[in-house]
């Protein structure tokens, strides 16, 4: 049986100017599980829709600016146009959608939750992921995935200058091209698992989300040559 | 940290408008440098091969109509002055070299900020407000302009040490980062002559493409230079009286957002600085790439 969140609840609307960053995420805080919001006039303000731990249905109108939709742990937040530095980062769960473009370091650190961006994201995106999922329909800029531990990047169109530098146990697909890998990275052949998990992945970015030219049987999967990293899953070590 | 904003107009008819779009974007990044604010204004420009000096007078205050009388009877030739707050505009058709020269000896208390036949130059110690409020910058006409807020990290807080910082005539950088080898550049240039007005470190990166320009580098190439020659974090908006040409280092850790329409290109360190610009939810939104040369040239 599928569970209606309070579907009597109106959308609650929280205006960029009319509120300070602090009143809208303190506003956001107190609402009730499952209520449906929509944040306006961002005009590019920073720190919309962070630190929140309860399940909340956000769009934010235009664009937003730094921060957005990080360290949460609950909310669905929708962003209509591009977003600036650290798209949700350190998410812990829920889904974080963008349909323009993200700047640098998006979904940096996300622990959980899945970050679906329509457009194209800038250098570093994915830095550090530690088992959260970044898929980003268009290009991403260097150094992305550096250093990412664990979860999932998937990129659309083509990857920037060294993708995947010092890469633990994350794994990123590619649909387009890579311009260049980053030490201890290196491609290596898709699996049927592979392939499993990059529909599984679109299937949750959903068909508008610009994904259409991405084949999950054929697409470059990138992953960690482990020359240079010192976790060792033998010893039942844990990262 | 420091902000860096631009605005480079392609239609003639936003011209009378320059200062108003200008003001609120430096404003907005004040946040990003609290400590000192400054502004490069470029307009149609003086007549004849006048050069227009931005000057500076002392706390103490200047009689500038006395400096402008001495200096036009030495150098014999009438030299204009337009008083704003505690700085001044002089026109004088006279070379550079003689001018600076000049004022060198008769008025050491007053500090040169930039000199151009198109350009206008302020800056001060202080927020971004109270920067354009002092110098009537919304007021402002003008082609093209660019803006920055200073948070200092590596050298003293005062007029000389904030920008932008400007070479040569029509000339003007401003820079958001830190480099690190800064002083060997700076040795090697004062051994060929070239000489600093402060220790700070965006000045050497000033006078370093002020020179290459001098030995007949294009505004490009000797951006490009910079990238072989110099270390450390740096976002630059250079301007010329008629190119506009903003550079990120390969790490581009320094952001910056252009948005480009058919009636301006703008830029700034962060998006909602050029979220008050008129038809901005149209523009070409994009953030320059690592290395690379983003330039604009005026028609």
């Amino acid at each position: 049986m599928t569970q209606v969140l309070n579907p009597t609840v109106a959308e609650v609307v929280l205006s960029c100017r009319e509120l300070t960053t602090r009143q809208i995420n303190g506003r956001l805080r107190e609402l009730p599980e499952g209520s449906v919001v929509r944040i306006t006039e961002a005009r590019g303000t920073h720190n919309l829709a962070v630190g929140l731990r309860h399940r909340l249905d956000i769009t934010i109108e235009g664009n937003a600016g730094y921060y957005t939709a990080g360290l949460s742990d609950g909310p669905d937040v929708t962003v209509e146009g591009s977003v600036g530095w650290g798209l949700a980062e350190n998410l812990m769960r829920g889904v974080v959608r963008v349909r323009g473009n993200a700047s640098e370091s998006a979904a940096a650190t996300a622990h959980g939750g899945t970050v679906i961006v329509h457009g194209d994201a800038s250098s570093r995106a994915g830095i550090s992921l530690k088992g959260g999922t970044l898929a980003v329909a268009g290009d991403v800029g260097h150094m992305s995935g550096f250093m990412a531990q664990a979860g999932t990047i998937l990129v659309g169109g083509d990857a920037g200058h060294a993708l995947g530098d010092s890469l633990y146990e994350a794994i990123i697909y590619v649909g387009g091209t890579v311009r260049s890998l980053g030490a201890d990275s290196r491609v290596e052949d898709l699996t049927q698992a592979d392939v499993r998990r990059v529909r599984d992945i679109l299937d949750i970015a959903g068909r508008d989300a610009g994904f259409d030219h991405v084949d999950p049987e054929n697409i470059t999967r990138v992953a960690s040559a482990k020359q240079l990293y010192n976790f060792d899953a033998l010893k039942n070590q844990r990262y | 940290m420091c902000g860096i904003v631009g605005l480079h107009l392609k239609d003639p008819a936003l011209e009378p408008r320059l200062g108003e779009f200008l003001v609120p974007m430096i404003e907005d990044l004040t946040g990003r440098g609290p400590d000192s604010a400054g502004l490069a204004l470029y307009d149609r420009g003086v007549p004849d091969g006048s050069l227009r000096w931005s000057l500076r007078g002392p706390d103490a205050g200047c009689d500038w109509s006395a400096l402008a009388e001495r200096l036009g009877e030495d150098i014999g030739q009438p030299a204009d002055v337009k008083v704003k707050a505690d700085a001044c505009l002089l026109t004088v058709k006279a070379p550079a070299d003689q001018v600076r020269a000049r004022l060198g000896e008769i008025a050491p208390q007053v500090t040169v900020v930039g000199v151009g036949e198109s350009m206008t130059m302020y800056k001060d110690v202080g927020t971004a407000r109270q920067v354009c409020d002092r110098y009537g910058i919304e007021q402002a006409g003008g082609y093209q302009g660019v803006g920055h807020t200073r948070m200092a990290t590596e050298s003293a807080v005062t007029t000389r040490h904030s920008h932008p910082f400007s070479p040569a005539p029509d000339l003007a950088l401003v820079h958001n980062g830190s480099f690190s080898n800064h002083a060997s550049i700076r040795r090697r240039l004062e051994d060929r002559g070239l000489v600093f007005e402060t220790d700070n470190d965006s000045e050497v990166a000033a006078r370093y493409i002020g020179d290459r320009l001098d030995q007949g580098d294009s505004l490009d190439d000797a951006m490009r230079m910079v990238l072989k020659e110099f270390d450390g974090f740096f976002t630059l908006l250079v301007t010329s009286r008629d190119e506009f040409a903003v550079m990120r280092d390969a790490f581009a850790c320094k952001p910056l957002v252009v948005a480009e329409t058919d009636a301006y290109v703008a830029v700034a360190s962060e998006y909602h600085a050029l979220a008050t610009l008129p038809g901005i939810d149209g523009a070409r939104v994009f953030e320059p790439q690592p290395e690379e040369v983003h330039s604009w040239v005026k028609t």
